[in-house]
């Protein structure tokens, strides 16, 4: 759990699957073709945290009495990263069918010839686009099979927005919201007028994550490869910069807080602030911290359109000897029935596009969050996402720079933001 | 000569190197050759991912020199090591003196200071987190309630210095403890006695009878956790949720510059491995500073005390 949150403020966390695959000692099929079904085979399935696959397995195996699945289960995704990416590159060692988490994504790109090619008839239009074409090379090869996704809405504390006279009801207060970041901040600084001290979001760098997520192409002129455009000649990520920070710092929207660290897990108990940007996924994270809190809700709406933050996919490296059959096996459990399932066991939210019309998912509501249709509200969230933001190999080098220059200003508040710019732009050149 | 001479000629000459070999062909395995590898790939452009991408001479170290970052891990982890190390050895000496007085349940105080070294370095880091959280932390609660400014633990360099120190004395102190306390029962008692007899005080026994007697062992800790606080890890990078060192790298080590530039936001083995040999070569020039002044302490007046504990 830990390992995942370091990384959670700048890239994304979430519920990951992973699944290592067993051996198979064919080579690479085509995707389409069948493994012979007769056949004794046994498939390593590498997961982490929760991918809300245990019961599935037993499900495959009664169906499947020629597959035997092994579950491996790592405790974190960053140990599940350092073991992938080692045998990956060493050409043995893992699983047949291995799960990735989105953030891994600019890596596995570079080594999609480490990776069986999955595309095929059976797959095509199972995702939405977005989430398919994050996982497509550009000479057309499909490397991963979506699992769930992190479709972003704004979680906002009711009985806040009523002491400061805003709209109380999720779909007033979606309206209220509108529909830009200007919007967005204008509410906030007419909420902090009246607030007595409470912000109106969490911190600088989330709001700066939200929005980063929306470019299609955050620091690179080139969305096929990385061509790292000049942080200092990066005109669309300094104005959110400066907006972001000056409605930090300026209009005083911000709680000033990191992400993950214990200030702002308490945060949540002391309610400093009243809204959030919140994936699919959040909404645990919001219910653990805040326990014993009332006034959490949901509002249908997404600053500046849709937004995802996290998500997970399965891969079958091309090491493994029953690729064939991991594909089948990968297939089957990334299919709209299955996830669904996974989501009602843990509730990594489907990436699936006849997941998102279920019954089985619309009709789920949170109580905490004040009996909101999460499952309606998220599948219109994740339909609302138009953008695939390129992320190349240094993509989370430079975010990390950008992510401690506006921490320098929100969270330790040891320099201006001009400043923080400027040594930003420095850090920047040292990537090199 | 015989045979069997000649055999048993052998065996004197060649059975104390047998007798040491293991370790050092275990050392061969698992220390030189990653030295030597780390060196070799501290010399290439050597991507986490891609592997080696070519020969570049001493480029990485070249790259590693001109930053700003490197220089301030440097001067984090001085500054960390001094806040930690100086009041750990004044303090074990202290407890160890105290606790080989003639107390009630000795092995269970004995026992105690080593319960903060047993407790796993992460749930340490979870406590302390608590502790030095900035906004809703127990330390900077209570500065608050007795009318002082709260400390920006974790925004202020030198205090989250200050707060990493606490963790490293919290887990190690009573480890050293035991160590000086082992010295000091080691101490013949007559010498101690006859002090007392000669009109001494315990404090004046303390300090001129029972530390100069130390002075092999003190070196000995200084020399341990010299090379164990240059390569301070886990305290500073579990200090905050992201483990990288604050967002202007206030705390961030050597080791942890190190790890950022190898696995974290660069994959580049290459300079991590450079930072690596830059570290050791650092080690290696204070393991020579510690040489030369213990054998100035050494020929001076602990030398004949050895002798007599030897006798």
């Amino acid at each position: 759990m830990r390992s995942s949150l370091i990384r959670g403020a700048a890239t994304a966390a979430g519920f990951a699957l992973l699944l290592a695959g067993c051996t198979s000692a064919a080579p690479a099929p085509s995707a389409t073709s069948a493994a012979p079904s007769d056949q004794k085979v046994s498939l390593t399935v590498a997961t982490f945290n929760e991918f809300g696959y245990d019961d599935l397995y037993a499900e495959y195996m009664k169906d499947h009495p020629n597959v035997t699945i092994v579950p491996k289960k790592a405790a974190t995704s960053n140990e599940a990263r350092e073991n992938y990416f080692s045998k990956l590159a060493a050409g043995s060692g893992l699983s047949d069918i291995e799960a990735i988490e989105v953030d891994w994504m600019p890596d596995v790109m570079q080594t999609a010839d480490k990776l069986m090619d999955l595309s095929g008839d059976d797959v095509a239009g199972r995702w939405l686009d977005w989430k398919t074409k994050a996982a497509t090379t550009t000479d057309g090869k499909l490397v991963a099979f979506g699992t769930d996704i992190g479709p972003e809405a704004v979680c906002y504390r009711s009985d806040l927005f009523k002491k400061a006279g805003l709209p109380t009801d999720r779909e007033e207060v979606a309206k209220a919201l509108g529909t830009t970041w200007e919007d967005y901040f204008n509410l906030g600084k007419q909420f902090v007028a009246k607030s007595g001290g409470v912000a109106w979001f969490d911190s600088a760098d989330a709001i700066m994550q939200g929005q980063i997520n929306q470019l299609p192409n955050a620091f690179s002129s080139s969305d096929t490869e990385e061509v790292l455009i000049p942080l200092g000649e990066n005109q669309p990520v300094k104005d959110m910069y400066t907006s972001i920070l000056k409605a930090s710092v300026d209009d005083k929207l911000s709680a000033n807080l990191q992400q993950w660290q214990p200030d702002w897990v308490n945060a949540f108990q002391k309610g400093k602030f009243a809204t959030m940007l919140c994936p699919g996924w959040m909404l645990g994270v919001i219910e653990g911290n805040a326990k014993g809190v009332e006034g959490w809700d949901i509002a249908n709406t997404f600053p500046g359109g849709g937004g995802n933050w996290g998500g997970s996919y399965l891969t079958v490296p091309a090491q493994g000897a029953n690729q064939a059959a991991a594909r089948e096996l990968a297939a089957w459990l990334t299919a709209p029935e299955q996830q669904i399932k996974a989501f009602k066991a843990k509730g990594t939210f489907p990436s699936q596009v006849e997941a998102l019309s279920s019954p089985d998912l619309l009709g789920v509501k949170n109580a905490f969050f004040n009996d909101a249709p999460t499952g309606q509200i998220l599948a219109d969230r994740a339909k609302a996402v138009t953008v695939v933001p390129f992320k190349g190999p240094q993509y989370f080098a430079v975010r990390q720079v950008v992510s401690d220059a506006i921490n320098r200003v929100d969270v330790t508040k040891k320099q201006s933001a001009t400043d923080s710019w400027a040594q930003a732009i420095k850090e920047f050149e040292a990537l090199g | 000569m015989t045979w069997r001479q000649r055999l048993g000629r052998w065996d004197v000459k060649s059975a104390p190197y047998l007798y040491i070999a293991p370790f050092f062909i275990l050392f061969a395995l698992v220390g030189m050759f990653p030295l030597l590898y780390t060196g070799w790939v501290a010399l290439n452009k050597w991507s986490l991912i891609t592997g080696n991408q070519g020969f570049i001479g001493f480029g990485n170290f070249q790259y590693v020199l001109a930053q700003p970052r490197f220089w301030d891990a440097v001067v984090n982890t001085f500054s960390i090591f001094l806040l930690s190390s100086v009041p750990q050895m004044i303090l074990a000496i202290g407890i160890a003196s105290v606790l080989d007085a003639n107390l009630r349940a000795k092995t269970f105080w004995r026992m105690g200071v080593l319960v903060p070294y047993v407790v796993a370095p992460v749930a340490v880091s979870l406590v302390f987190g608590q502790l030095f959280a900035d906004e809703s932390g127990v330390i900077n609660a209570v500065l608050t309630n007795i009318g002082l400014d709260p400390i920006g633990w974790h925004s202020d360099r030198l205090w989250s210095h200050v707060a990493i120190a606490t963790m490293v004395n919290f887990r190690w102190t009573g480890y050293n403890t035991l160590i000086f306390l082992a010295a000091m029962q080691a101490i013949p008692r007559d010498v101690i006695e006859a002090a007392i007899v000669d009109g001494a005080s315990r404090w004046q026994t303390f300090l001129n009878v029972t530390v100069p007697m130390l002075r092999p062992t003190i070196i000995f800790v200084v020399i341990t956790s010299t090379i164990g606080g240059l390569q301070i890890f886990d305290e500073p990078r579990m200090y905050d949720n992201f483990g990288l060192g604050g967002p202007d790298r206030e705390w961030m080590t050597v080791t942890m510059y190190l790890y950022e530039l190898g696995w974290n936001s660069q994959r580049n083995l290459g300079r991590s491995a450079a930072v690596a040999w830059l570290l050791f070569l650092i080690i290696v020039a204070f393991a020579l500073i510690n040489y030369a002044i213990t054998r100035r302490i050494s020929s001076g007046d602990v030398r004949p005390m050895r002798k007599a504990l030897v006798k």
